[in-house]
């Protein structure tokens, strides 16, 4: 295990360079002068110069990348900010806990309607509340995430008063925050939570259960839900990533100051190192995220351990 | 000497309710197990079997299936009528099943010791570590070392699995023990020893059982009474030496006129001229007499009643009119 644990490391690496790769070739060839956009018509020549010669822009396309490369290795610096100069690195992990927060609270949410909801909607199947819990699930999913973000807005904040429609520090501001980015991940993780139930509750050794004289609560959760659990974590791992670029939108509308908010502010200002280094943040939480489930996996398949011997 | 049976199933009706239609499984089924017997139900695939014996612990997927109606009379008690909480005392702990499929038959998540301790946590009032002790014996009991107790079923064999199966149904001890087809899934070696094995269990342990098979070489070897059933209906019902010296219902009479020799172990049912009937659309009268070379008027319109022929000997079929002795 802990050899596999090791190897899936080692393939982090190719994963995010090859995500750096694409990112910086791509703003790379952005058309326009970043010194000229950032520094406006007026600057001198010399400006200019001294502009790209702080941020390496003389070189060729091959040394940037792995002078990038270098830095961000040996020295966790990923280059300064066109705008303001200061360091990407430090910038980006500063504002890096508050996206992370902010999508592990949408998964929180997310898990905690969805799992319940999708397993009595299962044990339930056509049943009243199956058919109102589908629904739920399905405007859930339909419903765009800014919009519905800016709907709770103006009902909770503007019409009722109830709770802050922006900033993220109390547990009133996350409330809000973490409902608009949670609910589409909420109406998926109950859709596969109640289809995986009702593909396991067929099962042959369900039925060896209930012939052992088994209660049909222990069955469910002794059982069932193991069974059910690995595709519902598939899930879960690919929403995570979801949610990290829903957090884009969700910290636009409640100004929050975390690296969503910042990518796009820097996409706006052309500020490409930004846009790099936030970028790099969110591959690289993503992976380890989904290393995390694949080791889940075997945590709960004795018949995936057992092939990572 | 009339004994009373441990385990009675009287006018039973179960049906699968579905899209296509509504599956008339059981229709009217009869049947009685004794005390320390082995009763053998024999019949065609789809004749329901498997629903009958999932009727015996009211455990018939519902939906799509339901008992329509009927009584399932364990010592006088009606299972398809008691409170679910008293019918899991019996279930795994006086009435126990070996399912028709060992490879699916247990949680892949779970150590087979876990999955036979189970059992025996529910029905025996005993800690966690007698009951451990006990699972690691039952596993010896059936012929796995019980160092294997923490091993997960895809560790397993098909015939080790089943092993398992039959340790979990026998872990409690119960009076009553369903198998159903508890070889077919297993090759021939196999099967001759867990066949074996379960005669040894059932003679240490002193159970009844109700055998389901195809196998009329299995139910030669092991059983002491017969029930052969077609499209939903015990038809015949007799000890086994009667039944197979003089059959009387005319579907029995000719499955045994399929086969060469009654001891001819590897024989399997051969059809009779005809199909089953559609069980979601079953001839009137006696749903037999479109393949029946002996059918009357009557057969088209009544369903035979039960005729008993002598003390364990029972068939349904208008030749024999009730009341009447022919033996
Ligand atoms: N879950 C179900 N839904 C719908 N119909 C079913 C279901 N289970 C069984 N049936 C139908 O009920 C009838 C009896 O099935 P059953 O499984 O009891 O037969 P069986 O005698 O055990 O057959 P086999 O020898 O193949 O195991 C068949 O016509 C079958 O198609
Ligand atoms: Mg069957």
């Amino acid at each position: 295990m802990l050899r596999y644990i090791a190897r899936r490391l080692l393939l982090l690496i190719p994963v995010i360079l090859g995500v750096t790769l694409i990112t910086f070739t791509m703003l790379y060839f952005t058309p326009g002068d970043p010194a000229r956009l950032t520094l406006g018509e007026q600057a001198g020549a010399e400006q200019l110069e001294q502009f790209r010669e702080i941020h390496g822009l003389n070189d060729g396309y091959v040394v940037r990348f792995v002078n990038y490369i270098k830095n961000a290795v040996f020295h966790q610096d990923l280059g300064l900010s066109y705008r303001n100069r200061q360091p990407v690195f430090a910038e980006v992990a500063s504002r890096f806990p508050t996206t992370l927060k902010l999508a592990g609270l949408g998964v929180l949410v997310a898990i905690s309607i969805g799992i319940p909801v999708g397993i009595i909607s299962a044990t339930k199947q056509y049943s009243l509340f199956d058919s109102v819990s589908m629904i739920f699930a399905l405007i859930g999913v339909s419903m765009p995430n800014f919009w519905q973000g800016m709907l709770m807005i103006l009902f909770f904040s503007v019409y009722l008063k109830w709770l802050p429609s922006s900033g993220f520090n109390t547990f009133q501001q996350m409330i809000l925050p973490a409902l608009t980015i949670g609910t589409s991940t909420a109406a998926v993780i109950t859709r596969m939570t109640r289809s995986s139930m009702l593909e396991v509750i067929r099962q042959d050794y369900i039925r060896t259960a209930r012939a052992k004289g088994q209660k049909e609560s222990k069955i469910i959760t002794r059982h069932a839900l193991g069974n059910a659990m690995i595709p519902i974590v598939t899930v879960i791992g690919l929403q995570f990533g979801y949610l990290l670029g829903g957090a884009v939108l969700t910290e636009s509308i409640f100004g929050i100051p975390g690296v969503g908010r910042l990518m796009v502010d820097a996409i706006k200002q052309k500020d490409y190192p930004v846009v790099q280094g936030g970028v790099l943040f969110i591959a690289v939480t993503f992976s380890v995220v989904n290393l995390f489930i694949d080791i889940l996996y075997a945590y709960l398949d004795p018949r995936i351990r057992s092939q990572y011997k | 000497m009339t004994k009373k049976p441990l385990l009675e199933i009287k006018n039973l009706h179960v049906h699968y309710i579905t899209n296509e239609g509504t599956v008339q499984a059981i229709n009217d089924l009869n049947l009685e197990l004794y005390p320390g017997e082995t009763l053998g139900l024999v019949g065609e695939t789809g004749a329901g079997k498997t629903t009958t014996a999932l009727a015996m612990m009211r455990l018939v997927p519902n939906p799509p299936g339901k008992i329509v109606s009927g009584e399932v009379l364990y010592k006088g008690k009606n299972l398809v009528e008691m409170k679910e909480a008293d019918l899991r005392k019996i279930r795994g702990n006086q009435i126990s099943m070996i399912f028709q499929d060992p490879m699916t038959s247990l949680n892949p998540i779970m150590t087979v010791g876990d999955q036979i301790r189970e059992g025996i946590m529910l029905h025996q009032k005993v800690d966690k570590a007698t009951a451990t002790k006990r699972a690691m014996d039952m596993l010896e009991v059936v012929g796995i070392p019980m160092e294997r107790y923490d091993e997960y079923p895809h560790q397993f064999s098909g015939g080790m699995k089943q092993r398992v199966v039959i340790a979990i149904s026998l872990s409690c001890n119960p009076e009553i023990l369903i198998a159903d087809e508890p070889t077919t899934a297993l090759d021939v070696t196999i099967q001759a020893q867990v066949l074996q094995l379960m005669e040894n269990l059932k003679v240490e342990f002193d159970t009844s059982m109700l055998m389901i098979t195809h196998d009329l070489g299995v139910v030669a070897k092991v059983c002491d009474h017969v029930a052969i059933m077609y499209a939903g209906t015990v038809i015949e019902h007799a000890q086994k030496h009667k039944l197979y010296r003089t059959p009387k219902h005319p579907y029995t009479i000719g499955l045994f006129e399929s086969i060469p020799n009654v001891h001819e172990t590897t024989e399997r049912l051969k059809p009779i001229i005809g199909l089953m009937p559609d069980p979601t659309d079953l001839p009137t009268g006696c749903t037999f007499h479109p393949r029946c070379p002996h059918a009357m008027d009557i057969c088209k319109v009544e369903f035979p009643e039960v005729t008993h022929l002598s003390d364990e000997h029972w068939v349904r079929c208008h030749l024999y009119p009730a009341d009447k002795e022919v033996e």
